[in-house]
């Protein structure tokens, strides 16, 4: 008895120690993440402006509205083909550098140079690059047009032309994340031991060998993961197509998150706004689980 | 990392490629700043009629004098409190959760543990409607101040995963040696677990200090007068005065980019680790 009451109160003062501590932390979530999901959620059923106490109750119009909304399905589908994009164009550059830093480690001063600069792209911010690229690739006197001109061609307007304006923005997309993804195989190749490179060698391995037959499926792995990690980010992206395109020329480079921003923020209509937001969580979310079921399988191989 | 082991034979060819390839890309990765900084200091009719390649006459620091005598410090420092104040409460809250949750038993820790790390996944523009209405209600529209829940709130699951996991190979022993029972758990926490976190917590610093530095949409959306708006958006309120003055906008452009590079050049590898911690998950 004296024994079990002694064990309670240890476990009652662990609990109260514990709660303590995550206080802080909750009172962040709460108030800036779980009750913004909820009212979210709520507003979504109004007719609404955001400013004016005018606020109507409508049901689930904005949702139905939502499901036949061609605008926003053409924007998730955006997000799809950029992630796929993403992850077929960024993570074999991504690799391609890393392993050539690493047939080239030896020589330190060459390496660090690549190396330095490769990851330049890395530091500046989406907003940053959204403007530097909107006037590098201007019609008149940006650096495609420039290059063109050299080469006898006329000016090109690659933001400008609802055609190109989608693959563009995923180039310059390529372009700002290629060094994470060269950063991340750099780490894979050092979790490859020095066992396999002294065994490759004894076995008379050539690189091209060495790299198909020997590292690329010990990356495997870490390749899968990488993929993983931008389904997630590609549906959320907002920043550098906002600055750059604000989701046009027309509809050809608009996402969930630019739709929902000018729905909202640009328009004023929120209530119609908050359901796209929620159709867009509702959509990120499935592919987080899935992906989070795909990741965990993959780390029990 | 043994370099003697490695193989040595490359077929010349694929060898000459690699090497070509590498140059491409080495290209392509720093044009784009070489057009940047090049321009900054040129005269706007001198851009459009040497073109865009051409060196600049003479080093113009007009450019840049016209963008710091105008609000740009103001921006600068905006940055700089709400990046300092965001850090230290991010921090040492994300270290108060995670030490319960590395080193205590309690029912729900598993619980609490995966629903923190799941927030990872929630966009931000979900919370943004709310946040802004909250914001005016507040009375912290328009203020830097406003920034700051969002970005602590959005830091958290990262920070508190990464910390966890650091917390997690801290040796038990350490605390064992000091007798534990109920409330010395909070002097434990700040005399041994924190200051032995501080590895994990640099690097989160980093991490996060990085993104808030470059954060957009909350600040976008929180802030309207240049009094209250951060680094980021310096280009934005640039753009509205100066639109078709290409040189000015790369000056205010490189203006905004040389923190990251001057600390680039002064952490170099501990920069490049602490931003792509995030590669843990999502």
């Amino acid at each position: 008895m004296e024994k079990n009451s002694l064990e309670a109160q240890r476990k009652r003062n662990t609990a109260i120690c514990a709660t303590v501590f995550l206080i802080p932390v909750f009172f962040f979530l709460i108030v800036y993440i779980f009750y913004p999901i909820i009212d979210t959620f709520i507003i979504s059923t109004y007719r609404w402006n955001g400013i004016s106490a005018d606020k109507t109750f409508i049901g689930l119009s904005n949702w139905t509205a939502l499901i036949a909304d061609k605008t926003f399905w053409t924007a998730f589908l955006h997000n799809i083909v950029i992630m796929v994009c993403s992850i077929v164009i960024q993570i074999p550059i991504g690799l391609l550098l890393a392993t050539f830093l690493e047939f080239i480690a030896k020589k330190k001063g060459i390496s660090k140079i690549f190396k330095t600069i490769w990851f330049l792209p890395y530091l500046m911010s989406s907003v940053a690059i959204g403007f530097l690229f909107t006037y590098a690739l201007a019609t008149n006197g940006g650096i495609i047009s420039t290059v063109s001109g050299w080469l006898g061609g006329g000016n090109i307007d690659l933001l400008g032309n609802q055609k190109t304006a989608l693959f563009t923005v995923i180039i310059i997309i390529a372009w700002q994340f290629i060094p994470f993804y060269m950063v991340y195989a750099m780490a894979g190749y050092s979790g490859i031991s020095a066992d396999v490179y002294e065994a490759a060698v004894i076995d008379g391995a050539t690189r091209g060998q060495y790299f198909w037959h020997i590292a690329l499926p010990l990356l495997k792995p870490t390749l899968v993961a990488g993929a993983i990690l931008s389904l997630v980010g590609s549906l959320k992206y907002f920043d550098l197509i906002y600055v750059m395109t604000g989701g046009g020329p027309g509809t050809s480079t608009e996402l969930m998150a630019t739709y929902m921003y000018k729905l909202s923020f640009s328009q004023f209509n929120m209530g119609y706004g908050s359901a796209v937001a929620a159709g867009m969580f509702i959509l990120i979310t499935a592919v987080a689980l899935v992906s989070n079921k795909l990741l965990n399988r993959g780390g029990e191989d | 990392m043994n370099n003697e082991y490695k193989p040595k034979k490359t077929n010349p060819i694929a060898g000459a490629i690699g090497i070509i390839l590498a140059v491409i890309w080495l290209v392509i990765a720093i044009v784009p700043f070489i057009f940047m900084i090049l321009n900054s200091f040129k005269d706007k009719f001198e851009m459009l009629v040497k073109g865009i390649f051409q060196l600049p006459e003479t080093l113009n620091w007009a450019n840049y004098q016209e963008v710091l005598t105008g609000n740009f410090f103001h921006y600068l420092l905006n940055s700089l409190v709400v990046l300092a104040v965001s850090l230290v409460i991010l921090l040492f809250i994300s270290a108060c959760a995670a030490y319960p949750l590395a080193r205590f038993k309690f029912k729900l820790n598993a619980a609490i543990y995966s629903l923190i790390v799941a927030c990872m996944s929630i966009p931000m523009h979900i919370t943004l409607i709310p946040v802004f209405k909250m914001t005016q209600s507040m009375g912290l529209y328009d203020s830097i101040w406003s920034l700051i829940g969002p970005y602590v709130a959005f830091a958290v699951p990262i920070s508190v995963f990464i910390l966890t996991a650091f917390m997690k190979g801290i040796p038990v022993e350490i605390e064992e040696s000091a007798s534990i029972d109920g409330c010395s758990r909070y002097r434990m926490f700040f005399a041994m677990i924190l200051p032995l976190s501080t590895p994990g917590l640099s690097t989160l610093a980093i991490y996060n200090g990085v993104t808030m530095w470059n954060e957009f949409s909350f600040a976008y959306t929180l802030t309207q007068s240049s009094n209250a708006r951060t680094l980021p958006l310096a280009v934005w309120d640039f753009q509205g005065q100066y639109a078709m003055n290409t040189p000015m906008i790369m000056a205010v452009l490189t203006l905004t980019v040389l923190p990251m590079i001057i600390l680039y050049v002064v952490l170099q590898d501990k920069l490049v680790k602490g931003m792509t911690a995030g590669a843990v998950k999502g």
